[in-house]
Formats: structure tokens, C-alpha cells, sequence
């Protein structure tokens, strides 16, 4: 833990603030990708240090933010199935879709069991060769890989009995989504330092280049995210627009290539929707054909995968940048993370929850006043 | 306790009772504010503390009741029935007072093996006696194979109260020292990782443990004791949160104070958990007037030396019960909605 504590220091983080604030000449908005990052930022109070003018939106970077609410209604029609064990990790289990969560399925009987690792789904399926065991596979490039190793787990094993609703998405193509949108507002982009760690951070290359925009490898803990945003600013002050990589502890520019060529040979790239925000070309993984036999939608049928209606919910411009929790009327009154209108404020990494865990009655403004005791 | 004259909230958001009912979080709160207490007739400050006080003929009671559902029955650092005993021995504890009998619920579930019965009913004897508390009264009843996970227990407790003053949230006064008796976390963690099969490098044990014996030093020492609570399901935030809202004032906690063991520590950066909102069983906090705090803290550390000053009471601020000191500023902390989950990456 002592290595960690050193990301944590408050005197160092504050050193870097006055450098960040230093450097600082006009207004700058920056995007962090990841939940993890949000959490970080809104638990330690980081956006609170920064100059005025330097504003930080909070991107789609949520797994569980982003799994469309028809793919969750999917999931819960299959765990009603008879003799489905529904395996999916914690944070999932609470999300509701339009009929729901998988939590309310379980409560009203449904064998839905929460996992730490795909694997434990196959082992699962191993113990209980009599029932059908699904894996709910979402998340990004971090959880993807586990996906894959739990897919050939499986085949090496020659289980018929598991298979998995796949609903993984990729960061690259979310960014190049953000900055094709005519109302983008982001000029500088902290990358997600645990997807890095898995791909590496060449993909970034072409987008920096492409639209001109710095872009940031940053780690989770509060003098990372600082030193990502002084190394952000500084590009944008300086006129450069660079792939830097803060979180070289970890992440390398080729990534993990075992990792890659396991996520290459299990899935194939296709257009995929992310709640709230829509359709993006090559943004999601499904099934190679040749492990097309673990998918659950085919090995079940007659599950329509819904469009989403977000009704109330804003959260697509919340994951876009376009607005934040206090811009919601619904925030804290009729979305709550006991009754949540939508994913943002259900997951631990949603932007929502953040704000309503760390920053409810403001929203995000201004930090707590110091009363005189 | 303010009152909102705002139309009112459904005391619950879905229609049959889900998991996080039982977290000890917003949910449960809900579920007791807005079912059991107006069902119940009781007022704003009944059923907010550990147990009840009953004023029987003069002399003070304690009276607390607590159902053990835990899965799995057996954990490093304790089971289901030591448990059972210590968390009713540490409700009447942190009422001030010292168990005088207890009773014994039993739901046995068809199937459950007689030596581990055995076992348990063993670990409570010896719980008890370590509390100096007598099981007086007990009720066994069998449900069909299927029906439970083994073994629920209930366990209520009667206790005699020794604290010259009244123990509650209400006493707790601006200036006030809180002390915490130990480093937090152990149990939920314990519990998650057998039940889960979780492997971590160093086993970690659950705290489990009576409190009555540093309750007990610190009443004949003489510490005037403003309110005492131990830290059970929806850990120390929890509980503090639960406190200062009762009591109308702030907490300010200071985050570096809270002794958390590495182990604890690196399984919650894990698993995405929050370790002041992780189970505990053997660990609680006591507000005491700074005057008192050093021989407070001086006790507190005969019996583990990780207790520690870990905030102090302020009158009450705009929003928050509960401040934590970050490196950005100060943060409120609030109940959780239930259960925590872990995170996926």
C-alpha cells in the first residue's frame, strides 16, 4: 500500500495544482474517459483545486453506464429462462433496464449470482452440468480479455452447458464519436490507464493527430490525475496535440499483445449502441464465428434485443460532456440511486453517483464551506 | 431530526423487499422511517440506537433484540454463534449497560449436520461466558431443506445499565472527541472472502469480539460517556452518519486516523469497496468530551492499540453529518443506497 500512498500525498498533489494553475493562461475543457477517473476526481475533491476556467467533463467511460437498456432487458429475459443460472459482475446487478433489474429478477426468483471474474461463470457451469450458465459480458478493452479467456476456458473444456451476452464496447471509436459531434466541446482528452494498459496507447496516435487534440494516458489516483491535467494543459497552452503517456508505470505504447491477439481470435469488431448516446461504427465486440456457438441470444432465441428509450433521462448528454448532473431537473428528486432513472446514477463509477455520493446538494459547484467549529 | 413537509416519498422504490433492504443503508432507513416506525407508534429518537432503554420500577434496562443470517456459518475469526452472542452482548454494551440474559432463537434448516450445530451452540457458550452474560431462554424451530441457509439465529438480550448517564445520540455535544476502538473493515472483508472465494496473499479475520469489558473500564474510570456505538453492517460511515443526524450536529472525521490493515485495505482497492462502509463486529466508536478524550483514548488502546482519536463534533454544517477531510476539501459522506457492490474494473 506504501506505493500507492505516494499518489495520494496531499502535499504533492497541491504542488502539482500550483503548477497546473501556473501554467494556466485561458480557459481549458478536458474530458477524463474512464468512471474510475470521475470517482477519483469527485472522491478526492480534484476538480475542486483546479484554476477557474479549466473545466473537466466526465466521459463515457462507465461499462455499466453505457450497456444499452434493451441488451439489460435481454439479460433478465434470459435469466427467467428455467434452469438459467445468470452470472454478472456486482455493479451490473442494479442497473435497470426498461423492465427492471437484474436485482428485482433475482428477487423475484431468478438465480442470478454475482461473479468476480468471468472464470467463475465457467466454473459455474462445470459444477452444474444439469443447468444452463450465462455470463453477462460488458465493459471495455480492461474486461474484455477475461471475456476471451472464459470463452476458450470453456471450449478447452468442452462445455456445452455456458455461454454469454456479449455487450463489450472500445474507447477508440467513443472518442472519435465525441469529437465528430458538431456540439463537442472538448479540447483535450485524459485516456483510461487500465484500457491502456491492455492495448497500449498507439490507437490513440491517428485521433490525436486527426483532429488536432492532446491526448493524455492518466492513472486513477489524485496525483495522476493532476499530473494528466498539467500535462494536458500544457500541450493545449504550448499548441501541441501529442499522445503522452502519464501512467508509464504501468502502460506501454504496444499494450499487452497476448491480450490483443486473445481479444483478435474470440471477437470481431462490430457497429455497436451505447445507452444514451446511440450507434457507433466498429465500437463494440461480438462472438468470432467461430466461438458464435457461446452466444446466449442465439442459444436461447426469441429474445429481441429493444432500441432504448431514454425517456427522462439525459444521461446520454451527461456521457457526451454536453451536461451535467445539476442540469437535470430529475437529479436527486426523482433519480436516486434507490430509484434511478438511469444507468449514470446507478453504477460506481456513473457520473451521477458520484455526484450524488460526494456532491448531492450543490451538484458539483462549489466546495463544502468551512463553518467555524 | 427535521421534518419535511414536502409530499411524501414512498417509503420504498420497488414492490417486493430486495437485498439492500437489510444493508443498513438508505434503503432500510427508508423501510424503517417510513413502515415500522409509524406502525409501531414510535418517536423520532425511539428505535435509533442500539437497543431500548425500559425504566422498570426504577431501575434502568437495556433491551435489545438481532437476527444472524450470515453465509457462510463458519469464518476465520469466529461463526454464526459466537457472533450472535457478541452482537447482542455489544448492543446492550453500547447502552451502557451489562447483559443480565439472553435468549435464543434457533431456525434450523432440515439437512444441517448435527456436528455443526454442535459446533455453534459450543462458540456461543463460550462467547457468552467470555461476556459474563447467561442464555436464559431459547425457541428451536425447523424449517423444510431449502428453506434457510443452514442455520438463522435470533438473539435478544436483557442488561442492567451501569453508565451514570444517559448514552444515546442526543447527548452528543459540539467539542466532543470521537474515538474509534480499532483499525476497520475486517469482518465484511473476512466474510466476502470465504464466502466468495476470494484468495488473498494474508488471511483476514474477522474482528468479532464482546465490547463489554472496555465499556465496563470505561465507565468505572469515570469517563463521561456522551454516546457509544458499535460498528456493525454498513460500517463506521454508517454509523456515524446515523449518530450525527439523530444528534443535530456535524462530524468531522479525520481520514488519516482511521487505522485500516493493509490487507483490509488492499482487498477494498480490489474489489471498488469503500472500507468505511464494510461490516464490522468487534469495533466501535465513543464520543467523550475532549477533556475526557486522553484517558478515553488510554483505555481504548489497553485493549487494542489501533484505537485512535479519529474526529471530533461540530455544531451542525449546512449539509453533511459526516465531513471527510480529502486533499481538494471537504467531503460529506452519506448512507449508501444498500448493499455495496463490487466494481467491474
Amino acid at each position: 500500500m506504501k506505493h500507492l500512498d505516494e499518489y495520494r500525498d496531499p502535499a504533492t498533489a497541491h504542488r502539482y495544482a500550483d503548477a497546473i494553475a501556473r501554467v494556466t493562461t485561458r480557459p481549458w475543457t478536458l474530458m477524463e474517459i474512464c468512471g474510475g477517473q470521475t470517482h477519483s476526481i469527485v472522491r478526492h475533491g480534484i476538480d475542486l483545486m483546479l484554476p477557474e476556467g479549466i473545466t473537466l467533463l466526465h466521459g463515457p467511460g462507465c461499462p455499466v453506464c453505457v450497456t444499452p437498456s434493451g441488451v439489460i432487458d435481454a439479460a433478465i429475459a434470459i435469466s427467467g429462462r428455467p434452469g438459467v443460472i445468470f452470472c454478472s459482475f456486482g455493479d451490473m446487478l442494479r442497473v435497470p433496464g426498461g423492465a427492471g433489474s437484474l436485482l428485482s429478477a433475482k428477487a423475484r426468483g431468478a438465480d442470478v449470482r454475482m461473479v468476480y471474474s468471468p472464470l467463475d461463470a465457467v466454473a459455474i457451469a462445470r459444477d452444474n452440468p444439469d443447468r444452463q450458465v450465462v455470463f453477462f459480458a460488458i465493459g471495455f478493452e480492461t474486461t474484455a480479455p477475461t471475456t476471451a479467456m472464459a470463452v476458450l476456458q470453456a471450449e478447452r473444456e468442452g462445455l456445452t452447458n455456458f455461454s454469454m451476452l456479449v455487450s463489450h464496447v472500445l474507447v477508440p471509436p467513443a472518442i472519435e464519436g465525441l469529437l465528430s459531434d458538431p456540439d463537442n466541446t472538448v479540447q483535450g482528452f485524459l485516456a483510461a490507464g487500465h484500457v491502456c494498459t491492455v492495448m497500449g496507447f498507439w490507437e490513440y496516435e491517428p485521433i490525436a493527430e486527426r483532429f488536432g487534440i492532446p491526448i493524455v494516458v492518466t492513472g486513477f489516483e489524485p496525483v495522476d490525475l493532476l499530473q494528466g491535467i498539467l500535462l494536458c494543459i500544457k500541450q493545449l497552452e504550448e499548441g501541441r496535440a501529442e499522445v503522452e503517456n502519464q501512467y508509464s508505470r504501468s502502460v506501454r505504447r504496444a499494450g499487452n499483445e497476448v491480450a490483443q491477439l486473445t481479444l483478435a481470435r474470440v471477437f470481431a469488431v462490430q457497429q455497436q449502441g451505447w445507452r444514451g448516446i446511440g450507434e457507433i461504427p466498429a465500437s463494440g465486440l461480438r462472438l468470432a464465428p467461430a466461438y458464435e456457438r457461446f452466444d446466449a441470444l442465439a442459444r436461447f432465441g426469441g429474445i429481441e434485443v429493444a432500441p432504448d428509450d431514454p425517456g427522462e433521462c439525459i444521461s446520454g448528454e451527461i456521457l457526451r460532456g454536453l451536461k451535467r448532473p445539476a442540469d437535470c431537473p430529475a437529479f436527486g428528486t426523482r433519480c436516486t440511486p434507490e430509484h434511478p432513472l438511469g444507468a449514470t446514477m446507478v453504477s460506481s463509477e456513473g457520473t451521477c453517483a458520484a455526484y450524488y455520493r460526494y456532491r448531492r446538494s450543490e451538484a458539483g459547484s462549489a466546495p463544502v464551506a468551512e463553518a467555524t467549529p | 431530526m427535521s421534518f419535511d413537509l414536502s409530499c411524501p416519498v414512498p417509503f420504498t422504490a420497488t414492490d417486493t423487499i430486495e437485498i439492500g433492504h437489510g444493508g443498513g443503508g438508505m434503503m432500510t432507513k427508508r423501510l424503517v422511517d417510513g413502515l415500522f416506525r409509524p406502525a409501531f407508534g414510535a418517536g423520532p429518537d425511539d428505535l435509533n440506537h442500539d437497543g431500548a432503554i425500559l425504566d422498570v420500577g426504577g431501575e434502568l434496562l437495556a433491551f435489545t433484540t438481532d437476527s444472524f443470517v450470515v453465509k457462510p456459518l463458519f469464518f476465520p475469526g469466529g461463526d454464526i454463534g459466537s457472533l450472535a452472542i457478541n452482537g447482542t452482548v455489544n448492543d446492550l454494551a453500547m447502552c451502557g449497560a451489562e447483559p443480565v440474559g439472553i435468549s435464543v432463537g434457533l431456525i434450523l434448516e432440515e439437512g444441517l449436520p448435527i456436528a455443526e450445530l454442535q459446533r455453534i451452540i459450543g462458540s456461543m457458550e463460550a462467547a457468552a461466558e467470555a461476556a459474563g452474560a447467561r442464555i436464559v431462554t431459547g425457541d428451536t424451530k425447523v424449517v423444510e431443506h431449502g428453506k434457510g441457509d443452514g442455520l438463522y439465529i435470533n438473539t435478544s438480550g436483557v442488561g442492567r445499565v451501569i453508565a451514570p448517564a444517559p448514552i444515546n445520540p442526543r447527548q452528543a455535544a459540539p467539542g466532543d472527541m470521537v474515538i474509534l476502538s480499532g483499525d476497520i473493515g475486517r469482518h465484511g472483508i473476512a466474510i466476502m472472502a470465504v464466502r466468495e472465494g476470494l484468495g488473498f496473499e494474508t488471511e483476514i479475520v474477522s474482528d468479532c469480539a464482546p465490547l463489554i469489558a472496555p465499556v465496563k473500564t470505561l465507565i468505572s474510570a469515570g469517563v463521561p460517556l456522551r454516546c457509544l456505538r458499535d460498528l456493525t453492517r454498513g460500517g463506521l460511515a454508517t454509523a456515524l452518519i446515523e449518530i450525527a443526524e439523530t444528534a443535530g450536529l456535524t462530524v468531522r472525521l479525520d481520514q488519516k486516523a482511521i487505522a485500516i490493515s493493509d490487507a483490509v485495505r488492499g482487498a477494498c482497492e480490489i474489489l471498488g469497496l469503500d472500507p468505511l462502509y464494510v461490516a464490522n463486529e468487534g469495533r466501535f466508536v465513543a464520543f467523550v468530551p475532549a477533556s475526557a478524550a486522553e484517558t478515553a483514548l488510554g483505555i481504548m488502546r489497553s485493549f487494542n492499540p489501533a484505537a485512535a482519536v479519529i474526529g471530533r463534533v461540530e455544531r451542525r454544517r449546512e449539509r453533511g453529518e459526516v465531513v471527510l477531510d480529502t486533499i481538494g476539501g471537504l467531503r460529506p459522506l452519506d448512507l449508501l443506497s444498500g448493499e455495496q457492490l463490487p466494481r467491474i474494473c
